[in-house]
C-alpha cells in the first residue's frame, strides 16, 4: 500500500521520422511524506516521467496509482513546479498565487487567507499587489512555490526548480523548500541533474540511465543526512562519499554508452 | 566630495540643455519644411508655374475650408466617414481576433483552412467592393463592410500566430491546476497576446481608411470619399485637396489616439 505506485510504465514519442522510446519498464513506489529525486544525464526521460505522473502526458503503457486510485479524474492532487517561475507577468503576485484555487473553484475567504498566510510565512509579506517583474529571481520562484502549494496538493513535482537561479539563492531556496515541505508533510519528487542537490534534499535518489530511460540504481540516503537541512547535509562528512559513489555510477553510464 | 557632486550636477544640466537645443532644432526644421512647402505651393500657383486648375493653392483650399465648415457640409461628411472607419476597424479587429481564437481552439480547423487564408490574404480586398454593394445595398453597411473586410484576414493571421507563440510552459502551469481549454485561453493565451492585438489595431486604422474611402468612391452620396469623387467629376480640385488634407489630419489623430490607448492598456 504505497502512496504513489508507478507500475511498468513505457513511453514512446512518435514523430514523422522516428519513434523514440523515452521510458521503459519504470516501476517505482513512493511513500507518503518521502522526498525522492530523479537523477540522470539529459535525455533519460526524467521530465517525461514527471509529466506522466502529473497527468500531463498519457503513457503508452503502464499505470500510475495515487493512493490506489488511477490518476485520471484526480484534479489538484498534484502540484508542479517548473524550471522557471512562470508567474503570469500581467497578474499581480496575489492573482498569481490564487490562480490554482480560482481555476478549480476552491477560491473562498478561507483558502484565500491561507494562501496569503503562506506567502507571509515564506518571507514575501507585503508584496501581494506587485507585479512579478518587480521581484528578484529567488523571490519569484518562492512565489511560484506558494502558487503550487496553495491548492494543497498531495504530491509535489519539482522539475529542476533551482536550475535558473544563482548559486547562493539556490542554496537558500533548497533549505526553504525542504523546510516547508517537511512542515506540511508533503510528498515530493525532484528532477535534477545536480548530484549534490539530489543528495542534500532527498530521502532517496533514483538514478536513470538514458536511451531508453530506465531506472539504473536506487540510492537510499543515510538517516543522518535525511534529518539535516540541505545546506548542512552538504557539509556532512558522508556527503562526499555518497557523491563519489553516484558520480562513479554516472561515469560508468557514460562509458557504457560508447 | 561636495565639489565633485556639484560638477556632476553641472554636467547633467549641460547635457539636458544640449538635448533641449537639439529638440528645438528638430522642431525648427520641421516648421521650415511645412512653411516652405505650403508657401512654395501658393507662390508657384499664383505665378502660374503650375496649373492652378489642377493643383489649386493653399489659400483657395483654406477659403473653401472656411466655406464648407460654416455651411456644415464638411463636418457632416467628415462625421459619416469617421463613423464608418471607426466601426470598420473595430469590427475588423474583433472579427479577426475571434477567427484567430476559433483557429487556436481547433488545430484541425486551422490546418484545413490554412490555404484559404493565404488566398484571401493575397487577394486585394477592395476588388470585392462591387459584390459587397450588390449584396448589402449601397449604403453605410456595405462601406463599413469594406472597412472591416480589408483588415480582418491579416488580423486573423497575425493574432493567430501570436496565440501559437505563447510560451507552452504557461499552459503547462494551468494544466497542472486542471484548467480546461477555455480557461487556458482566458488566463494565458489572450492576455499574453494583448500587445499584438493592440498593435494590429494600429495597422487596421490605416487599412480601414483605405477600405472606407474606396467604398465611398463606389457608392456613397456622403462622406470624404464622395467629396473627392465629386470634386474630380466637376473638376474642382480644390475640393479634392481639401478632402485629402482633412483625411490626413483626422487619420493621424486617430492613429495617435490608438497609440495612446496602447500606452494606457499595456502598463510598463
Amino acid at each position: 500500500m504505497s502512496f504513489l505506485a508507478i507500475k511498468d510504465v513505457h513511453h514512446t514519442y512518435f514523430t514523422k521520422a522516428s519513434a523514440t522510446t523515452a521510458l521503459s519498464e519504470i516501476t517505482l513506489q513512493v511513500e507518503e511524506g518521502e522526498f525522492v529525486s530523479f537523477l540522470g544525464p539529459s535525455g533519460c526521460g526524467k521530465t517525461t516521467l514527471l509529466s506522466i505522473i502529473a497527468g500531463l502526458i498519457k503513457p503508452t503503457h503502464g499505470t500510475i496509482l495515487l493512493e490506489n486510485k488511477p490518476l485520471s479524474g484526480l484534479k489538484n492532487q498534484i502540484g508542479y513546479m517548473l524550471q522557471q517561475d512562470y508567474l503570469f507577468p500581467w497578474k499581480t503576485i496575489e492573482e498569481n498565487i490564487l490562480l490554482g484555487l480560482k481555476l478549480s473553484n476552491q477560491l473562498n475567504d478561507g483558502t484565500k487567507r491561507a494562501a496569503l498566510d503562506l506567502l507571509k510565512q515564506i518571507g514575501l509579506g507585503g508584496i501581494e499587489k506587485q507585479l512579478p517583474k518587480q521581484l528578484s529571481g529567488g523571490m519569484r520562484q518562492r512565489a511560484a512555490l506558494v502558487r503550487t502549494l496553495a491548492t494543497e496538493p498531495k504530491l509535489l513535482m519539482l522539475d529542476e526548480p533551482f536550475s535558473a537561479l544563482d548559486y547562493q539563492t539556490k542554496l537558500k531556496l533548497e533549505d526553504l523548500v525542504s523546510k516547508t515541505l517537511d512542515e506540511f508533510g508533503k510528498t515530493a519528487i525532484l528532477v535534477t541533474h545536480d548530484i549534490g542537490e539530489a543528495i542534500a534534499m532527498s530521502d532517496r535518489v533514483v538514478l536513470f540511465s538514458p536511451s531508453p530511460g530506465r531506472i539504473h540504481k536506487v540510492f537510499e540516503m543515510p538517516d543522518e543526512l535525511k534529518s539535516l537541512s540541505p545546506f548542512n547535509a552538504r557539509n556532512h562528512e558522508t556527503f562526499s562519499s555518497i557523491f563519489q559513489t553516484i558520480w562513479k555510477e554516472l561515469e560508468s553510464l557514460e562509458s557504457g554508452k560508447e | 566630495m561636495s565639489q565633485g557632486k556639484n560638477s556632476v550636477n553641472l554636467l547633467h544640466k549641460n547635457y539636458l540643455h544640449s538635448l533641449s537645443i537639439e529638440k528645438r532644432w528638430v522642431r525648427f526644421y520641421q516648421g521650415v519644411i511645412f512653411i516652405v512647402f505650403f508657401s512654395g505651393w501658393e507662390l508657384s500657383s499664383q505665378q502660374r508655374w503650375i496649373d492652378p486648375l489642377l493643383f489649386s493653392s493653399p489659400s483657395k483650399i483654406w477659403n473653401l475650408f472656411l466655406e464648407k465648415f460654416h455651411d456644415g457640409t464638411l463636418l457632416s461628411n467628415l462625421g459619416v466617414t469617421l463613423t464608418e472607419t471607426v466601426f470598420g476597424f473595430i469590427l475588423g479587429t474583433l472579427l479577426g481576433t475571434l477567427l484567430a481564437a476559433l483557429l487556436w481552439w481547433s488545430p484541425m480547423l486551422s490546418k484545413i483552412i490554412d490555404p484559404y487564408l493565404v488566398i484571401l490574404n493575397a487577394m486585394p480586398k477592395v476588388a470585392l467592393g462591387p459584390i459587397l454593394i450588390v449584396a448589402l445595398g449601397p449604403g453605410y453597411s456595405s462601406i463599413i463592410a469594406m472597412g472591416a473586410i480589408i483588415s480582418v484576414i491579416i488580423t486573423t493571421i497575425v493574432v493567430y500566430t501570436s496565440f501559437k507563440e505563447v510560451d507552452p510552459n504557461y499552459l503547462k502551469v494551468l494544466q497542472t491546476f486542471g484548467a480546461n481549454r477555455f480557461q487556458c485561453f482566458k488566463e494565458a493565451i489572450l492576455p499574453a497576446s494583448f500587445p499584438t492585438i493592440i498593435s494590429t489595431l494600429k495597422v487596421n486604422v490605416g487599412l480601414s481608411w483605405v477600405g472606407v474611402i474606396v467604398g465611398e468612391f463606389l457608392v456613397s452620396s456622403r462622406g470624404l470619399g464622395y467629396m473627392i469623387i465629386y470634386g474630380f467629376q466637376v473638376f474642382n480640385f480644390t475640393l479634392v485637396f481639401l478632402s485629402l488634407l482633412v483625411i490626413a489630419v483626422v487619420a493621424t489623430i486617430m492613429y495617435q489616439l490608438v497609440e495612446l490607448l496602447e500606452k494606457k492598456l499595456i502598463k510598463e
